[in-house]
């Protein structure tokens, strides 16, 4: 089969999962979930669930990659090997390489680097389940992560992915769409900010739905933003009533 | 390089572990030979044929296992394959880098013995076309939070996962074989091999250490029995030694523990909930 050949959408523009082409998948973001990290969180949207931590800023190891006027920021994106139907090689794909710069770069405005030179600040994400989206979940893990660690930030970065079948504009795509949507765009935006971070595409889209794709997303985002901001205040009102106690 | 090589703990920390162990008691409040709480979510990950998510004490561990199709090995024409692999991500540990790390490997060597030698899975029930054509099982071993004793936390991950696996049902009609992951039937299992770590810290020996025991200790020791009570893997680990009484001890201890740790595993991967349920435990044990 190939891209636009598999129904997505039926008379009633219902998706394959019963959603309707503006909304998400159930989302749920938990922050601070290991213990040995600095920062941490767990972020499902559906089936698709990632893991991330953070470290930092702390001294680099080597130390010849230290930058003498801000922070390094490394980012690696990885896969777990039982996370798709087929067994994934534990060595790192082309593709986890490209995703661990592009969500490096997607973070990176959120961080003032420029305050923690000769430092290194390590986000580590693990896709423990794939079922589409996960570089914008792991965006979204990472995220919170960072600001579980107690990283000054900017704003909070939040991810989702838009796509097009026929003329209609979806979002948060599952794997199926992933594979046979004519088009799939992640999208990451600062908040409160609103400036995007990260934007990829592939397939087509035309000029006109681009614009409405774009703007479908950031209406998204401003619920996806929300939604870590009641994370993170979980987590606050957890540590104080540990202290508290 | 691993943490515990690098000994960074407290000297406060230290010395209050050490005059515990005086008197046989512990910093975490346990008694010499006894395990941190074990828990285990059976069955989180829905695109491996098996999975468990394993917590002993603050250490977790998550494992999948994914069956495919594969060739016999030449010596070994009438079994199925059996591959353990850990892979250490820094996710667990401030102290792990990306890359390969050889503590994962002696791990997952570690794990894969005492599967192997156990006799736990019947690798000659998955053989198809013997010399041709055979079940190829790859357990997957992550860590992600390193509290302390992987290895025994890793064996019940390890050991849970393969409880929970089935054998995908193979359709023929199409000339290549095709799983249908859908349906199929339990791993064919014969025995579950326990495993327990001891950590010689001065004169003593503690079970389970927990991360701060593991940079104090001079010595590991692992052993693993089957459920005949057989020995059935044993690594000793790190530069100091053990006498021939610690050994003998550590396997009477390991004995008098296997029964019951075998029971608890059971219990727990039979309680396995389902879809959407499991995954409200996961987020509710790992923050609270």
């Amino acid at each position: 089969m190939k891209k636009g050949e598999v129904q997505l959408l039926d008379e009633q523009k219902r998706r394959h999962d019963g959603r309707a082409p503006n909304e998400t998948r159930p989302i749920s973001m938990k922050v601070g979930v290991l213990d040995r990290a600095d920062g941490s969180a767990l972020v499902e949207f559906g089936k698709t669930k990632v893991l991330a931590a953070v470290y930092g800023p702390r001294e680099v190891h080597p130390r010849h990659l230290a930058l003498p006027d801000r922070a390094l920021l490394r980012v690696s994106y990885r896969m777990a090997t039982f996370s798709t139907w087929e067994r994934k090689r534990p060595t790192p794909s082309r593709r986890e390489i490209e995703l661990s710069m592009v969500i490096a770069s997607a973070l990176e405005p959120a961080l003032f680097l420029e305050k923690y030179p000769k430092c290194a600040i390590d986000v580590f994400c693990l896709v423990i389940e794939a079922d589409g989206g996960t570089r914008t979940t792991a965006i979204n893990a990472a995220s919170l992560a960072l600001a579980d660690a107690g990283i000054p930030m900017r704003g909070l970065v939040v991810a989702i992915a838009v796509g097009r079948v026929g003329d209609t504009i979806i979002v948060d795509l599952d794997e199926v769409e992933d594979n046979y949507a004519e088009s799939d765009m992640p999208i990451a935006m600062l908040f409160p900010q609103e400036e995007i971070t990260l934007l990829q595409m592939d397939g087509t889209m035309s000029p006109h739905l681009f614009e409405q794709a774009l703007e479908t997303a950031r209406q998204v985002l401003r619920n996806v933003y929300s939604l870590q901001v009641k994370a993170l205040k979980e987590r606050a009102l957890k540590a104080r009533t540990k202290v508290v106690l | 390089m691993a943490e515990e090589e690098r000994k960074i703990i407290p000297s406060i920390i230290k010395e209050n572990i050490l005059e515990l162990l005086k008197e046989e008691k512990r910093i975490d409040g346990r008694k010499l030979f006894e395990f941190r709480k074990l828990r285990i979510i059976p069955g989180p990950i829905e695109k491996a044929e098996g999975s468990a998510l394993v917590l002993l004490g603050n250490t977790k561990v998550l494992v999948g296992v994914k069956m495919s199709l594969g060739k016999p090995f030449p010596d070994t024409p009438n079994e199925g394959v059996l591959v353990v692999n850990a892979e250490f991500q820094p996710v667990a540990s401030p102290y792990w880098e990306l890359g390969p790390n050889e503590y994962a490997i002696e791990l997952a060597r570690v794990v894969d013995r005492a599967i192997r030698s156990s006799g736990m899975v019947a690798l000659d029930e998955l053989v198809i076309h013997p010399g041709e054509l055979c079940w190829v099982i790859n357990v997957d071993i992550y860590p992600i939070d390193d509290n302390g004793n992987l290895i025994d936390t890793a064996l019940i991950g390890a050991v849970a996962a393969l409880l929970t696996t089935r054998v995908p049902e193979i359709d023929f009609s199409s000339g290549k074989p095709q799983l249908k992951r859908e349906e199929g039937k339990p791993l064919p299992i014969r025995d579950i091999p326990i495993s327990c770590t001891f950590a010689k810290i001065g004169e003593q020996m503690v079970l389970d250490p927990n991360k701060q025991e593991e940079c104090l200790m001079s010595a590991r020791l692992t052993i693993a029995v089957n459920s005949a009570n057989e020995i059935c893997t044993i690594q000793k680990m790190k530069g100091g030694g053990f006498t021939i009484d610690d050994i003998i001890r550590a396997k009477d201890i390991t004995i008098q523990k296997a029964k019951d740790l075998r029971r608890e595993i059971q219990k727990q991967v039979a309680e396995k909930a389902r879809g959407e349920e499991i995954w409200k435990e996961i987020r509710e044990v790992l923050t609270s």
